[in-house]
């Protein structure tokens, strides 16, 4: 993934602030937070609670508006990227209507932005082959269990084929099985349509075994305390979770989370 | 099986209560006439009987029990009485006879129904304005909650004074009255349910760039469902009583309300029992009907079986 074509910047935040006024006084959620994500990485968003992670997510999703800096994705201000359907969204509940199938489920992004008929029918079977979930298309969410729900929702945010993913803590409700394995399936995902992820995670295992880059945040304020560009390979088998440089990479994002807690 | 048996003791058990307060809210009236018809009764003094408690007389009298059940214009009829009468006014008349109670009984569905179409339409309206606006949120909210807290019964005779003197009667004051009944709960359950989707579903449609009539159409909407089917089923009770409140201060001739007046005028008290049955009954069978409407349609909604 490196040296074949210039790598693009799709995501650019410079110096940005973002502080919320509540009843409690100001919070101050971002501060001073300077990042380059590059077209097709996968980068993870590491940190405790507070740290900001979601928030700088919904920044870039224009789903939260900083007070201060610059933001640009895919050259544009983020609300110009949100209105061009620049990204897919993935929450950390699946969010399916209960009254929709899987399939008009993964629809609805389609019918809003005014596909054909036939064209979303194409693509609903293209995302439900591509997270694994061929022959579901008819059942209902309360039909599948949650790993499943969660691959629909993947499904549903990739449907329109934005470049860009924003994944919230998608696999935090899940358990550690279902979740290793959803996790084997993103990469793979990843691997074929070359999208450029964002990931918010609270697990150290899940942020390096998936990303090519970790951004390890702290509290109060919220900000940016290491970036750890991955050594490992792009193919990941699940094993590679034993192998030295892995845990060189956890034990340098642990000491990361650590030295921010201190501060 | 079991919870059969359960159902049938408990409808026993009104029952027999029934039966049981008949004997003494009778029992008066009972011996007068068989002291008239020369029968033994204690006391024989009329004056005595009169001062006495009922439930001594009772005693004094077991003889008479039966009768309480039997009389013409009881206080309180007894629940063979009313069935006998709801049948006779019901399968044994012909529905255009003036006293059929399938017949008044239309007359007070017709304005509930129109009523109640009224009712849920401005609801719903009412609801979606209020959803989206906070003006109307802080404006028409208030209101509404106020125009229930007056009693409809004052209220009624003004609204069909006021539209007739505008040339209007018949069947819509009735259904004003039953619309003004019915709105409500269709715009408190309709707000709470337009209101239900989460913080997150509505982040999801604006990742999309949906428009508000799209969130509308496709999350708010279907999102409100139960609460509205929970609301109409209040809502056509309440309609009912609307209809049947309208039609008391015009002296109406036809419908269920004007057999309970027609009824409490002539003592008929046999006659008032059934019409409250009849409305009743006609109550749970609009609550059932929609019941199973909301069934059908959720079911299609992809509820859980």
């Amino acid at each position: 993934m490196k040296s074949e074509s210039i790598t693009r910047t799709v995501i650019e935040a410079r110096s940005l602030d973002l502080t919320f006024q509540t009843n409690d006084g100001p919070v101050h959620a971002l501060k001073d937070v300077n990042l380059d994500i590059s077209q097709g990485d996968f980068v993870s968003f590491i940190g405790p609670s507070g740290c900001g992670k979601t928030t700088f997510l919904r920044c870039i999703a224009a789903l939260e508006t900083p007070t201060g800096g610059s933001l640009s994705v895919n050259g544009m201000t983020p609300d110009e990227a949100r209105r061009n359907r620049a990204y897919g969204y993935v929450f950390q509940a699946a969010g399916l209507y209960p009254w929709r199938t899987i399939a008009k489920n993964i629809k609805l992004p389609l019918e809003i932005m005014g596909y054909s008929r036939s064209e979303q029918e194409k693509r609903v079977q293209d995302v439900l082959e591509l997270v694994d979930l061929k022959g579901f298309g008819q059942k209902f969410p309360w039909q599948l269990s949650g790993g499943m729900q969660q691959r629909a929702s993947i499904a549903r945010a990739l449907s329109f084929d934005a470049d860009i993913l924003l994944m919230d803590e998608p696999f935090g409700a899940l358990d550690e099985i279902v979740r290793d394995h959803l996790n084997e399936e993103l990469l793979k995902l990843w691997a074929r349509t070359g999208k450029t992820i964002g990931f918010v995670t609270h697990s150290i295992p899940e942020a390096v075994y998936l990303s090519t880059r970790i951004v390890v945040m702290s509290p109060r304020p919220g900000r940016i305390t290491d970036v750890i560009e991955s050594p490992l390979p792009k193919e990941r088998p699940l094993d590679i979770r034993d192998t030295p440089e892995f845990i060189e990479v956890a034990h340098r994002v642990r000491e990361g989370l650590r030295a921010g807690h201190g501060a | 099986m079991k919870t059969f048996l359960a159902v049938l003791t408990v409808v026993a058990a009104i029952a027999a209560f029934w039966y049981a307060a008949c004997v003494p809210m009778n029992i008066k009236s009972v011996l007068n006439t068989a002291a008239r018809a020369g029968e033994v009764v204690v006391p024989a003094d009329s004056k005595a009987r009169r001062d006495a408690g009922e439930t001594g007389l009772v005693f004094r009298n077991t003889g008479h029990i039966a009768a309480t059940w039997a009389e013409e214009r009881p206080r309180l009829p007894a629940p063979h009485q009313v069935a006998a009468e709801l049948w006779s006014t019901t399968v044994d008349k012909k529905i255009t006879s003036k006293r059929s109670l399938v017949y008044h009984g239309w007359v007070t569905l017709s304005a509930t129904l129109l009523g109640f179409a009224i009712g849920t339409g401005l609801g719903i309206l009412l609801a979606v304005g209020i959803v989206h606006s906070k003006v109307m949120d802080m404006s028409v909210m208030p209101w509404a909650i106020v125009s229930q807290t007056v009693p409809i019964i004052a209220l009624a005779p003004m609204i069909i004074v006021v539209l007739y003197s505008i040339g209007i009667q018949g069947i819509i004051p009735k259904a004003v009255i039953s619309a003004y009944l019915s709105f409500f709960p269709v715009v408190v359950g309709m707000v709470k349910g337009l209101r239900s989707p989460d913080a997150m579903q509505l982040d999801l449609l604006r990742t999309y760039n949906a428009s508000t009539g799209q969130g509308f159409w496709k999350l708010r909407l279907p999102a409100s469902m139960p609460y509205l089917f929970a609301s109409l089923k209040i809502g056509i009770a309440a309609s009912l009583v609307g209809a049947i409140v309208g039609e008391l201060p015009t002296g109406a001739v036809a419908g269920l309300g004007a057999r309970l007046l027609a009824g409490s005028y002539y003592g008929q008290t046999v006659q008032i029992w059934s019409a409250l049955f009849a409305a009743a009954i006609l109550a749970a069978c609009l609550v059932a009907f929609l019941g199973l409407l909301e069934r059908l349609i959720l079911r299609r909604m992809g509820e859980k079986a």
